[in-house]
């Protein structure tokens, strides 16, 4: 078994309005920043142990697939880094 | 006939609707989730609050809760299932009904009252309305915006899944009377079965004479008279 930090990302659907991000982008803009647009993400970065790689990722979407992201609104991503 | 009120952690509302029912002569208990659900039960409730803080997405824990798998077999089999507010948001995380309740447009909490066109009336929580009627109930939620992809709504319309859609005194569907930026203006929608329905506005907020603005809601919990 190898330790590995598994990150998965969740970010709204393309086309999904994201009220917090345009709240946020009109914060920045306020503050004198030029920005054309932005786009916020929850990353989840899970610690575990697995044979290799794969297993990790695996593990990691299925995570993702039951509770860390809802399929009708999310994409997610799944990236694997030994530790 | 006894109604399970279900109860999470952060649950607000379960008292409420026991209240409300109770004055339409249901009677109906509370019921911590991890205790299950009772042997005998003609009904659920899944009440308004804020489960697991809202955690990671509203509804997203409560839904994951081992009572929800219960609650998905008995609407499976027919009993009536009702999700009120965070109990919304919860069924549609548990896939008791189809799409999303995510961020209201205006990124807001709100807390107001809102008109409602009943689509349906010849469902449970619809029988003592007309298809048309408008009743005014109150919504207070900060993850209301109903979200669903294009074909599954299509479906749902097709399907004669949506029950109530927020509207304007006159009855008439705009945007300026979606309070939350939901696909269609949809606020109600029914499960695979009809006995099963969430809604985002409470009608257990517009059932008890002395305390609420409308009376509107009772028509909805009286189906599980």
């Amino acid at each position: 078994m190898t330790a590995y930090t598994a990150t998965v990302t969740v970010r709204l659907k393309r086309g999904v309005l994201d009220p917090e991000a345009e709240t946020t982008k009109r914060a920045l803009e306020r503050l004198g920043f030029d920005l054309e647009d932005l786009r916020s993400a929850d990353r989840f970065e899970i610690d575990l142990e697995a044979d290799d790689a794969d297993d990790a990722a695996e593990r990691a979407g299925e995570m993702a697939e039951r509770l860390l992201a809802n399929p009708t609104i999310h994409d997610y991503e799944v990236t694997v880094d030994q530790r | 006939m006894t109604v399970t009120v279900l109860q999470f952690g952060g649950s607000n509302c379960d008292r409420d609707a026991v209240r409300a029912l109770e004055h339409l002569g249901i009677d109906a208990e509370r019921r911590w989730h991890a205790d299950g659900l009772p042997a005998e039960t003609d009904g659920i409730v899944i009440p308004g609050g804020f489960s697991y803080g809202d955690y990671l997405r509203a509804g997203a824990m409560a839904a994951r809760a081992p009572v929800m798998a219960e609650v998905r077999a008995a609407a499976a089999d027919g009993t009536p299932v009702l999700g009120v507010c965070n109990g919304a948001q919860i069924g549609a995380e548990a896939s008791l009904v189809a799409g999303a309740f995510t961020t209201n447009e205006s990124a807001r909490f709100q807390c107001e009252p809102v008109h409602l066109r009943v689509e349906r009336a010849d469902t449970p929580w619809t029988a003592a309305y007309d298809v048309g009627d408008v009743i005014r109930v109150p919504i207070a939620h900060g993850e209301g915006r109903f979200e669903i992809d294009a074909d599954a709504y299509e479906t749902l319309e097709a399907d004669g899944r949506i029950l109530f859609r927020y509207c304007d005194a006159d009855g008439d569907v705009t945007d300026a009377a979606n309070p939350n930026g939901s696909t269609g203006n949809v606020a109600g929608i029914l499960g695979e079965r009809e006995t099963t329905a969430v809604l985002m506005p409470h009608p257990e907020r517009a059932t008890l004479p002395d305390v609420a603005a409308s009376t509107d809601g009772q028509g909805v919990l009286r189906a599980f008279a």
